[in-house]
């Protein structure tokens, strides 16, 4: 059976908090154990901090938007913005020497430490971005694909 | 988030509770920390003994006050990570990074 459920949001701090917390409640809700929802939480909160922060720029104007669905064992997280846009092929990698002492850019490299698979799709404007997570499998190496 | 310091031996503890994240969190430890260098406090032991929570952005703001510390020819170390902290810290890497330690008077006693 496929569930979905989707919200709208304001590009605030307030949301990314209730991006937070909502994740957590559709893990538990999807059947992961505590450690997963946490993780699967995290996840979403970096992602909604790019859409907020990087993507709409905290442009009151702009929304970002979230949706989860739980199909065949799998929670499918959606999180779309309507910024400038990402190029996923060009993110720094935050654990190369010259990287590491640097004061942000671990958000998407945490995003694949914890979720299945991660994708990207340029919505021109913006970036969506697709977070998969199995039900009863650890996230060892996350798969990503540029659409 | 909350920061409050305390004088030990010489080195400035700071006991730090709640959520270290974007906002509130991260600010409330890059003005700690800022504030402590301003008045020439060179040897700083975070204590994150109550730190639920932290993001990349509390993680990036750990090793901005590491390194503005050092800068100042100062030391800035960690104390008592919780489970969380500890896995973000060494799938980032930075696990090697910090000086670490799970006891008060231990660490104290590395500060030079």
């Amino acid at each position: 059976m496929t569930k979905r459920v989707s919200y709208s949001l304001e590009s605030t701090l307030e949301s990314v908090n209730k991006a937070e917390s909502t994740a957590v409640e559709a893990a538990a809700g999807a059947g992961f154990n505590e450690d997963d929802q946490g993780n699967i939480a995290m996840a979403v909160r970096e992602a909604a901090v790019n859409a907020v922060l990087h993507g709409n720029a905290y442009d009151p104007n702009k929304k970002f938007f979230l949706a989860f669905e739980t199909r065949d064992g799998s929670l499918v997280i959606t999180i779309a913005d309507q910024g400038k846009g990402l190029d996923p092929e060009h993110i720094p990698d935050p654990l190369a020497p010259e990287n590491l002492m640097k004061g942000s850019g671990r958000g998407i490299f945490l995003i694949r430490a914890f979720m299945d698979e991660v994708k990207f799709r340029n919505t021109e404007p913006g970036t969506e971005i697709t977070l998969i997570k199995h039900v009863g499998r650890k996230a060892a190496n996350a798969k990503e694909e540029s659409q | 988030m909350k920061a409050s310091s305390r004088q030990v031996s010489g080195v400035t503890v700071v006991d730090m509770s709640g959520r270290i994240t974007l906002g509130e969190g991260s600010v409330v430890l890059r003005d700690t920390v800022r504030d402590l260098v301003a008045k020439g406090e060179k040897k700083i032991l975070l204590n994150l003994g109550d730190v639920t929570y932290i993001d990349s952005s509390g993680i990036g703001e750990l090793v901005s006050a590491f390194t503005s510390v050092r800068n100042q020819q100062g030391q800035l170390k960690l104390l008592k990570l919780t489970k969380k902290v500890h896995d973000l810290l060494q799938i980032t890497k930075l696990y090697t990074v910090f000086d670490i330690y799970d006891d008060e008077a231990a660490a104290l006693g590395t500060f030079k």
